[in-house]
């Protein structure tokens, strides 16, 4: 029997990005709120022993563990669904800061088309562009609309980066300058002008020089140390929930953390939620804490699983075309690039930082033309200096062995002599690729796992044949010794790495029938479930999520303070 | 909105603070990158004032928690063939990779604890991952086992008997899926487990068992963990410094 707790106005579930934005404004407001987390609590100090390629990148320090639960995953609708249990294409965090904590901090900005895409996409090559097993739709607001909560993330965080003018108009400047530009990063500027293009420094949340934000947080400069994606950062430099808006929170004394806490049900009458059921972890002891909003703020899996295993919301049907939990899961397309050898030249690509780079504009969005092309928005062309640590990077030209003398002999003479020129292109929906609840799997708690029914589309690969040309073009001008370029995406493998940026399944819009929740991110069969983070995305863009899905959650947090002053459906 | 709020006192740790709580700086001077090289090794006992420790003449960690000596000499000699001694350096068995295969294999990774383990298990398409049963230190058993069985049938003689260029046809085979199945798990499964635990026994960091003497990140001019690269990443030239691990951050 669960142990029935005092009813709270606010119980948030996953304390990450969207978890920690919406604690730290209502709690600010004085709202009292529960913050139910599944992992640990985490600090900047944790870290010192962070620069451990082993633990924390190849051995997941910081992400689920998958014995406990895991999603199963199969590429169309005749296979069967089979578990992922080690990790491959995707880490989902885990404690504290959640994905917040492990990313490489590129934070993006979406396109006003990426807002308005089914309108803009049939207004400028008339309907049925993709066909109707695509179902791109508008996601019911304005790049002009988002642009305050846009600005708002930017300064919590103190994103460093540069104006482009051929993307949404900015009302500020970014906080901070943007980072430094390394040998490899001028070499793909110099030659990105040559061809006409207007390269600029990637927006990076790892801090370009010292910031206090306007919470009061102070944060010093990133010191480069290449150990951004998987890790904590030891100097509190790269903007993490618990660096910043979780500490906010915790200091007006309003905010009630929970950590092993693992919410399992959002209890429920089919119209309204009465609060949640979790079990603690580390005691197994089960407890119900009632409440007047609860917040789904966890990974977009589980916001999916939640809705799913509590019976909120109506699951989405691919054969009927219906329902709206699980729809338009999608990913992102990484698979176009050109890898660049260098015979007589070493970089110093032990550095980096993750959010590191220079791109492109020219290719994103609608910003070249797609008459003739079939596929619609398109992928940011990129050099990235990450730092490039030795487990992770034995990269070698194609045609050499994977192990052995030349292995060993090619891999030592290229590691530090190679970079490639990359991309990572939009994906948008298909009426086949969804989330649902699996017939067989459970977790650890008998709950069914999610299914995952994906593989990249036509439209996905069609785009990568586009874009890697591009990618060879300018590895070219670069002037390599060897380049190796890719051209194909390959079927979608679960375990082979590309990137955690997955998208939807309870996405927003302005049609109860085709959106789980409106632009507050309220529940429309719910009034008082708001479901935030990157599961509201009616299909993905070409760049990281993070911004958005920061933006989407302050726009969130205000809605969830109108609701608790007046009820009812904020649209 | 944030900037709207009142501002709370003014919190959070700056990288200044947290550098001088952890004692990385000098007079205010942030050290990064210089650390290593100012407080590294024995002058760091000495700035600490702590009585030195009795002196080891040999690696503790040099010794086995789970194989036996003939797995250990076997493992040694294939981790050799996917990574040879050669004209840049050691090869993985100076470099002790067998040593820290065998503290993994011991450890809960080779229970594979955080895997996800439970049934059904059906044969999976290649876009599924592995979908076995057998855990990770018994499959690496299992495998030794089945190279020495190949070797025996192609060779007549143990793998660890074979000349070089026979030991690189038997994992070649290995590798090839040319094997019988290994106890149900086709060979290639085995042979990557071989193949990652031996890049992961050269490149990971000493305080792990292998990586001998940082030796493994020398070779490829790889500094292993400091503080800062501010400087370097933005020169030219390439910057060659001398690898430090994890150890050197201990008692900050």
């Amino acid at each position: 029997m669960a142990t029935k707790l005092p009813k709270v106005p606010v119980v948030v579930v996953g304390m990450g990005w969207a978890g920690g934005i919406v604690s730290a404004e209502l709690t600010k407001a004085g709202i009292p709120v529960v913050g139910l987390e599944r992992g640990k609590d985490r600090k900047t100090s944790d870290y010192l022993m962070a620069h451990d390629e082993l633990r924390y990148q190849h051995r997941e320090e910081l992400m689920q563990d998958l014995s406990k639960e895991t999603i199963t995953h199969r590429n169309n609708e005749k296979m069967r669904a089979l578990p992922m249990r080690d990790y491959g294409t995707f880490i989902v965090g885990d404690g504290v800061g959640g994905a917040g904590s492990h990313w490489n901090g590129q934070t993006y900005r979406f396109l006003p088309y990426d807002f308005e895409i089914k309108s803009m996409t049939d207004e400028k090559y008339g309907p049925g562009k993709l066909g109707a097993d695509y179902p791109i739709q508008d996601w019911g607001l304005t790049y002009d609309e988002m642009e305050p909560y846009y600005d708002t993330f930017e300064k919590m965080a103190g994103i460093s980066g540069e104006t482009v003018e051929s993307y949404g108009k900015r009302s500020n400047p970014y906080p901070t300058g943007p980072m430094l530009k390394t040998p490899i990063m001028k070499m793909f500027e110099e030659a990105t002008k040559n061809l006409s293009y207007t390269p600029y420094v990637l927006p990076s949340a790892n801090l370009s020089e010292a910031y206090e934000n306007p919470d009061g947080i102070s944060r010093g400069a990133c010191q480069y140390c290449a150990f951004c994606e998987n890790f904590g950062c030891e100097y509190g430099a790269k903007a993490d929930p618990a660096v910043t808006v979780i500490p906010v929170a915790k200091d007006t004394g309003q905010l009630d953390l929970r950590t092993h806490s693992n919410v399992t049900e959002i209890l429920n009458d089919g119209t309204k939620a009465t609060g949640v059921l979790y079990i603690d972890m580390i005691t197994g002891e089960e407890f119900e804490q009632p409440a007047e909003v609860v917040v789904v703020t966890s990974y977009v899996f589980n916001n999916v699983r939640l809705l799913l295993n509590s019976g909120l919301g109506k699951p989405y049907d691919s054969k009927s075309n219906t329902g709206v939990i699980g729809k338009n899961y999608a990913y992102q397309v990484s698979s176009a690039s050109s890898m660049m050898f260098f015979e007589d030249q070493e970089f110093n690509l032990y550095g980096g930082a993750g959010a590191l780079g220079i791109e492109i504009p020219e290719y994103v969005g609608d910003n070249f033309d797609h008459s003739d092309l079939k596929f619609i928005h398109g992928a940011g062309i990129r050099v990235t200096q990450y730092g490039n640590r030795p487990i992770a990077n034995n990269v070698v030209p194609k045609g050499t062995p994977a192990w052995g003398a030349e292995f060993k002999s090619q891999s030592i003479k290229y590691s530090n002599s190679f970079f490639p020129v990359k991309s990572q292109g939009a994906s948008m929906p298909y009426r086949y690729n969804y989330l649902d609840l699996d017939p067989t799997y459970k977790d650890a708690y008998g709950k069914p796992l999610l299914r995952m029914t994906f593989d990249y589309t036509e439209h996905d690969r069609e785009l990568v044949k586009y874009i890697s040309q591009k990618t060879h073009e300018i590895a070219e001008e670069i002037g390599a010794d060897i380049i190796d370029t890719n051209d194909t995406q390959n079927d979608f493998n679960v375990n082979k790495d590309t990137n955690t940026h997955n998208t939807g399944g309870v996405i927003m819009g302005t049609d109860p029938e085709t959106s789980a929740v409106n632009t507050y991110l309220q529940m429309w069969d719910a009034d008082n479930v708001f479901v935030v983070g990157a599961s509201a995305f009616p299909h993905n863009s070409s760049f990281n999520p993070t911004g958005t899905l920061g933006a989407l959650s302050y726009r969130a947090a205000e809605g969830i303070q109108r609701y608790l002053d007046e009820g009812g459906s904020l649209v | 909105m944030a900037e709207d709020a009142k501002s709370p006192a003014k919190k959070g740790s700056t990288r200044r603070e947290f550098l001088r709580n952890s004692g990385l700086t000098v007079g205010g001077v942030v050290l990064g990158g210089a650390l290593g090289s100012l407080l590294g090794g024995k002058e760091q006992v000495a700035t600490h004032d702590v009585a030195p420790a009795p002196q080891l003449t040999v690696n503790p960690a040099e010794a086995l928690q789970f194989f036996t000596p003939d797995q250990y000499r076997l493992t040694q000699a294939a981790a050799e063939r996917i990574y040879p001694k050669d004209d840049h350096g050691p090869g993985a068995m100076e470099l002790n990779a067998a040593i820290y295969i065998d503290h993994q294999l011991a450890s809960p990774w080779g229970i594979n604890s955080k895997e996800y383990m439970a049934a059904p298990f059906f044969e999976a398409e290649e876009t599924q991952g592995s979908q076995i049963r057998i855990l990770r230190k018994d499959l690496f058993l299992l495998g030794l086992k089945a190279l020495d069985a190949y070797s025996q049938k192609q060779y007549d003689n143990p793998f660890i008997d074979l000349e070089p260029e026979q030991q690189d046809q038997v994992l070649t085979d290995f590798s090839d899926g040319k094997v019988p199945n290994i106890s149900g798990v086709k060979s290639p499964l085995f042979f990557s487990l071989l193949r990652t635990l031996t890049i992961e026994g050269v490149y990971a960091d000493p305080l792990y068992g292998g990586n001998k003497n940082m030796e493994g990140w020398a070779m490829r001019k790889y500094p292993g963990s400091r503080m800062a690269y501010v400087k370097e990443i933005q020169q030219d030239e390439f910057v060659e410094l001398p690898p430090q691990g994890l150890n050197s951050h201990m008692g900050h």
